[in-house]
């Protein structure tokens, strides 16, 4: 166990899952791409208000479980889900699920900023839009929540117009963070958010994750054990598309059950 | 001796280094020479013809004075309609292609197809049309020539269509699927605006392309040396009055073929600058 993780630790308390409630649910989840099975019965849950990391070395299925909660795997033929994904007890791997409804939900932050080519302003407005009839006035309100909650407000509160993809790498992913915010998802999917920026953007956005836990449950995605120490109550670990070990992020990283999982964290492989 | 070894090496690699570049030069250079001398042939002899009655005037019989003015309307028409026609088509091919049928067999096949349409010879898309509008309706009409300019716009468009969609990151698409969009939605607001710039490019290129064709034309609208609205009717146009014109023996004929050629390679020329400087815009707005 490396000094750096044992201080994120040392400040957390135990969070038990006792009496919590699941917002999602995975049960006996596996996936296909193609022949190829990437997940195997997958067991696993998200609890309200708490932000779950997963980690694992590459290629273990991290970044497709969380593709599967809000199914946006379905965009692409050959890839297949089977299993059970419950989202308030509904199971959303249904056929007949509404998949847009579903992702209005379940909102999603993706390892590359991705802002739309448009204005800032618009790049939170689209997509409010869509789910709400909202005055000018209102409209006006919600982007600059939704930019406030991003931490981005302060920095582009003067060039609301200008395009979104004149920001900074770090300001696009607090843009893209705002926007799935603004259309007021219950979940939010985080794929290694943090991955293409640098320490200082990396901090706002953890610093973000504390407070956005407040409303949402959340799941991150990160190869950086750091900051999966430090944003989350629970850990997953996910080795060759199996969940080796699910505990409170504590106990998963002074004290794991696992020898691969005490092997992985503490760098002997990965 | 590793290190004279290398720098033998390193000697060749800079020789063979010139030879290339130097070929590439001048391969540039002589196509450029072409080019420059049509130009400078074309300006010569087609401003001393270029006056107002060119734009006001109808064509001339033999030995009268005239002008171009029923041609260049005549094009406009024709070029209109033909986009007006084939850029929607076009388009919603293009659009199936990269986003709904990306990998469905259907899209293999229409792209072989398409590839096929974009080479094919266009006097055979003059002698198609012939045979399905002008021999059924027993006479020519700008109906018919427009339609044989709007199959050869389509295959440019549905290709730079497709090509342009499928340039656009897939990061992007997912990211607004993730936000709750329809299929439809994402297309509209987030894959069109991210290629806009080059399918205005494609359309463009595709007005340059049939600015010029006089194939399909002759088959179809023929001419007319009169002014007409008529689209039932036959219909003049520029390229084909600078072909009857400079094929015939008549100085003054000759002339206007001169001016009409300057014309039409002036409005390429100014289409192509702007579909180079639309498409080299990055970020669309």
């Amino acid at each position: 166990m490396s000094l750096a993780i044992q201080t994120e630790i040392k400040e957390k308390a135990e969070t038990p899952t006792e009496g919590l409630e699941e917002k999602v649910s995975v049960r006996h989840l596996n996936f296909y791409y193609g022949e190829y099975r990437a997940l195997a019965d997958i067991n696993v849950n998200l609890y309200q208000n708490k932000v779950t990391a997963f980690i694992g070395p590459s290629g273990c299925g991290k970044s497709t479980l969380l593709r599967i909660l809000n199914r946006i795997y379905d965009l692409y033929p050959n890839q297949r889900a089977d299993g059970e994904v419950l989202l308030d007890g509904e199971n959303v791997l249904r056929p007949k699920q509404d998949l847009n409804l579903l992702r209005a939900k379940v909102g999603m932050v993706f390892q590359k900023p991705t802002p739309f080519p448009m204005t800032i302003y618009e790049n939170i407005a689209f997509g409010v839009r869509l789910y709400e009839q909202l005055s000018k006035a209102d409209l006006d309100v919600r982007v600059e929540e939704s930019l406030r909650r991003g931490a981005l407000w302060d920095e582009v509160k003067d060039k609301l117009l200008a395009s979104g993809l004149s920001l900074s790498g770090g300001q696009q992913q607090r843009l893209c963070i705002a926007r799935t915010v603004a259309i007021r998802p219950e979940v939010i999917l985080l794929d290694e958010p943090c991955s293409a920026l640098d320490p200082i953007s990396t901090a706002k956005i953890e610093e973000l994750i504390d407070v956005l836990k407040r409303d949402y449950t959340i799941a991150i995605v990160t190869h950086n054990m750091q900051q999966a120490a430090r944003t989350s109550d629970y850990t997953a670990f996910m080795y060759l598309g199996e969940l080796v070990e699910f505990d409170n992020t504590t106990q998963i990283f002074t004290n794991p059950r696992m020898e691969r999982t005490q092997d992985y964290i503490t760098g002997r492989f990965g | 001796m590793v290190v004279a070894k290398a720098d033998g090496r390193y000697a060749g690699r800079q020789r063979r280094n010139f030879i290339a570049t130097a070929l590439s030069i001048g391969a540039a250079g002589f196509g450029l020479a072409w080019l420059f001398l049509i130009l400078t042939v074309l300006v010569i002899k087609g401003v001393g013809g270029l006056n107002l009655a060119v734009f006001t005037e109808m064509t001339p019989p033999p030995g009268g004075t005239g002008g171009l003015l029923n041609a260049i309307v005549g094009s406009l028409i024709l070029t209109i309609l033909a986009v007006l026609f084939g850029t929607p088509l076009g388009i919603l091919a293009g659009t199936y292609m990269a986003e709904y049928g990306r990998y469905s067999k259907l899209t293999t096949l229409v792209r072989f197809i398409n590839d096929i349409l974009l080479s094919a010879p266009s006097i055979v898309v003059g002698l198609f049309v012939y045979e399905i509008m002008v021999a059924q309706m027993g006479h020519f009409s700008a109906w018919a020539g427009a339609v044989a300019l709007a199959m050869i716009v389509i295959p440019v468009v549905v290709r730079t269509t497709e090509d342009m969609l499928l340039l656009v990151p897939n990061t992007l698409r997912e990211a607004s699927t993730a936000l709750g969009l329809p299929r439809s939605l994402v297309i509209r607001h987030v894959a069109y605006r991210a290629a806009r710039a080059g399918m205005i490019t494609g359309v463009l290129l595709a007005v340059a392309r049939i600015t010029g064709e006089t194939a399909p034309l002759l088959f179809t609208a023929l001419n007319n040396q009169f002014f007409s609205w008529n689209l039932n009717a036959p219909m003049s146009s520029l390229p084909v009055v600078i072909f009857q014109f400079a094929l015939s023996p008549y100085e003054d004929w000759q002339q206007l073929a001169w001016t009409g050629a300057l014309l039409i390679t002036v409005t390429v020329l100014g289409l192509s600058i702007l579909a180079r400087s639309l498409a080299s815009k990055k970020v669309p707005l």
